[in-house]
């Protein structure tokens, strides 16, 4: 790392801006467009020129930033060493303690709130869904430390199950809800069983694999699943057996209630059931966080050659955090699937398994909150920028990138271990690294 | 017979594109020990780069087969590499010393940025190339299946074992080499032998940046149409390709290579197409599950 001085921080901007500019001009500099005979090229030198002047400004002002972060660590570390360790709760983490009450008090009473429409109902339903796949994610990722890329297959698996049931044994929701969940356990199982052998990263890539597979399979098995086509008229959820219809007959909730009939009952029956799922899902995770099996999870994730020393059966440990975890995944997939009324191959991709994890690793893996607040960034900014659609996605990678540079460890990085010996520590998320190494 | 003969010929084929990709891994786990993630994407980029040189030059004039060729391989290594070595200035550099799976994610918002970067700029559409090569040769004239060998198959094999021979020399005979296998190895002796390892790992990035330009090159010949999404699955093929040779191991990369190309022609002949990424991915599983070091690999202990 080159002396921060102003002339070397200048070169430094000026050799990315270079790098810049062959990067960018074959690919920005130049368009393939269809021409009359095969591909035409259109050249676009300003949109090369700005953005190399953009990387020049943003290579500068960073450069700056940070030789001026570097001097005040300097003195703030020499300060530190200087000051008593410091015990108990952080003002920030006594402020945590009151963020999950409100929140939770804002989420429950949100359909209710004065200005509140359909839409803002239907956004708040979506970002709901993401918390609860979040924490779902979070039991594999953040609690057992294994890193899976192919969590959207757990949810396709609740989906199409939830779908298939309907079709063929003509269940409802609520009968069918459980079993969605056991079957995306049982799915859990049968690919965890073989590949939780494996280290970290090689997990990773394997239940990439798995997710694409099962992709694949739905998408090619059309006398089952329907095929790119998808399968349509899943029947909706009822309220006690109560259909949500707009005819406010006798048997109807609107009718049984001796309301006014209205679409938005059912989309803020929606959002309580997944309220409630999400809940459960939480509830659940801090729950079996004090149980042997959490604590076991947790035991493993910071070191497994020492659990299985213990005597910790470790793949059946790493089982049951994947059964969990592929259990609310299949919640959360029937949920998708009652909502929408139609599923198809096309929402269960890879991305979509990138974005929950982007959403746990954006949380500070491990961390109940986080995730919460994580998924509501996520989901309202992509809801923000619903209109530059190719764009958002850019956008997405580059902060994927961005966030391990800066803040590798999430938004809420740390958190009390739940259960210690001796003098608490905090618990980061580079222990979420089966190994270590 | 014929029909096996000529799926072997397209198997090889599709497998040299394979194992070129595949190379780009393996050297890079071989040294930092990551999954490089978006080495599929830089290998898309890389068809994207030969796409438009071809377009220039041929707007240029320059339309002598061998000459564009050559000049167009030349082009992609070059900015496909420079791309190898922004990638890993830009997302993995700063993540040294970080846990384990923080270059991992990286990678993967990488991958997410470099597809969505191609598709912005160039557009969602696939885009054709005419054949820049025809003819090929007849190999067996059978009754009722005549097996042939194309000119353009020739080409991409022949120039994948150019390459190929290049790169070993590089990395068996010069010092660069000599330094990345030390790397490799240990990486803080390394250092401390006076070898500049952060130079070291971003040359490993170039030149598996540059294989991946090679290997883009040769697909946009061999099928005549990309689009922004061809790096994904081709990435996790070769994967799988690197990990079936043993990762860490460059000849088994090759090997991986070759075999996953046959095994994916031999499976979309006999059996189903739209099966065949189901054949390549449960392959990587398998082998995982029963054969972790690969063919070629080394068996590495985990020591507390």
């Amino acid at each position: 790392m080159a002396q921060a001085g102003f002339p070397a921080i200048v070169k430094d901007a000026g050799l990315a801006a270079l790098v810049a500019l062959g990067v960018g001009a074959p690919l920005l500099g130049l368009q393939t467009v269809p021409g009359e005979r095969g591909l035409d090229l259109v050249t676009r030198p300003g949109l090369l020129l700005a953005t190399v002047c953009a990387v020049f400004v943003g290579r500068l002002l960073l450069g700056l930033f940070l030789a001026n972060r570097r001097s005040a660590a300097r003195s703030a570390a020499r300060r530190a060493a200087d000051a008593p360790p410091r015990i108990g709760l952080t003002p920030m983490q006594r402020v945590g303690k009151m963020v999950a009450p409100a929140f939770l008090a804002l989420a429950v009473l949100m359909p209710v709130l004065p200005g509140i429409g359909r839409y803002e109902i239907d956004l708040g339903t979506l970002v709901l869904t993401y918390v609860m796949l979040g924490w779902g994610l979070n039991i594999v990722v953040g609690l057992a430390g294994l890193l899976d890329l192919g969590y959207v297959a757990f949810y396709a698996v609740g989906a199409y199950g939830y779908a298939l049931l309907a079709k063929f044994f003509d269940l409802s929701f609520w009968a069918a809800l459980p079993l969605t969940g056991l079957l995306a356990a049982a799915w859990g199982i049968i690919l965890g069983f073989p590949v939780l052998r494996l280290r970290g990263d090689y997990l990773a890539i394997v239940t990439l694999a798995f997710g694409e597979i099962i992709r694949v399979v739905l998408l090619n098995w059309t006398s089952l699943t329907g095929g790119p086509n998808g399968m349509s008229g899943i029947p909706r959820p009822t309220f006690f057996g109560l259909p949500f219809s707009m005819s406010g007959g006798e048997g109807t909730f609107a009718g049984f209630f001796g309301l006014e009939p209205s679409p938005i009952h059912r989309v803020m029956f929606l959002y309580y059931i997944i309220l409630a799922l999400a809940l459960i899902t939480n509830f659940v995770t801090i729950r079996l966080r004090r149980h042997p099996v959490g604590r076991a999870w947790e035991a493993l994730r910071e070191d497994e050659i020492a659990s299985r020393a213990l005597g910790l059966s470790v793949v059946a440990v790493k089982l049951t955090a994947f059964a969990t975890g592929a259990m609310f995944g299949g919640f959360a997939g029937a949920f998708f699937a009652t909502r929408q009324g139609f599923i198809s191959p096309e929402s269960f991709t890879f991305i979509e398994s990138a974005l929950i994890l982007a959403i746990v690793v954006l949380g500070g893996m491990g961390s109940q909150l986080g995730v919460a607040i994580a998924a509501t960034l996520m989901i309202g900014g992509f809801e923000v920028f619903r209109g530059l659609d190719e764009y958002r996605m850019l956008v997405f990678g580059l902060a994927m990138v961005a966030i391990m540079v800066w803040r590798p460890r999430g938004l809420i990085s740390s958190r009390e271990p739940s259960v210690s010996l001796g003098a608490r520590r905090n618990v980061g998320a580079e222990h979420v690294a089966e190994g270590k190494g | 017979m014929d029909y096996a003969l000529q799926q072997l010929v397209n198997g090889l084929t599709l497998g040299m594109i394979y194992g070129l990709i595949a190379l780009g891994y393996t050297m890079v786990y071989g040294i930092i020990g990551m999954i490089n993630f978006a080495h599929g994407d830089v290998f898309m980029i890389g068809a994207f780069i030969s796409l438009i040189s071809f377009i220039l030059l041929g707007m240029g004039g320059i339309t002598a087969v061998p000459i564009a060729l050559v000049l167009v391989l030349a082009i992609a290594m070059c900015f496909t590499a420079l791309y190898g070595f922004a990638v890993e200035r830009v997302a993995y550099r700063p993540l040294r010393g970080s846990f384990r799976l923080a270059p991992l994610i990286s990678a993967i918002g990488m991958s997410i940025f470099l597809q969505n970067f191609v598709q912005v700029a160039q557009g969602a559409r696939v885009k054709p190339l005419e054949p820049v090569v025809t003819g090929g040769i007849v190999l067996m004239e059978g009754g009722t299946f005549t097996v042939t060998i194309s000119a353009m198959q020739i080409i991409i094999i022949l120039t994948t074992l150019v390459v190929l021979t290049i790169f070993t020399l590089i990395v068996a005979r010069t010092p660069l080499g000599r330094a990345m296998r030390a790397c490799e190895q240990d990486q803080r002796m390394a250092k401390l032998l006076g070898i500049d390892v952060d130079r070291t790992i971003s040359l490993t990035f170039v030149i598996g940046a540059a294989l991946a330009a090679v290997a883009g090159m040769m697909y946009l010949l061999y099928y005549g149409v990309i689009d922004f999404f061809i790096g994904f699955v081709a990435g996790v093929k070769a994967f799988t390709a690197a990990v079936l040779g043993g990762i860490g191991s460059l000849p088994g990369a090759v090997l991986g290579g070759l075999l996953i190309g046959l095994i994916e022609t031999f499976w979309s002949a006999y059996f189903s197409v739209q099966y065949k990424d189901v054949a390549a991915f449960s392959i990587l599983a398998l082998t995982l599950l029963f054969m972790p070091s690969g063919l070629l690999g080394r068996h590495d202990v985990e020591k507390v």
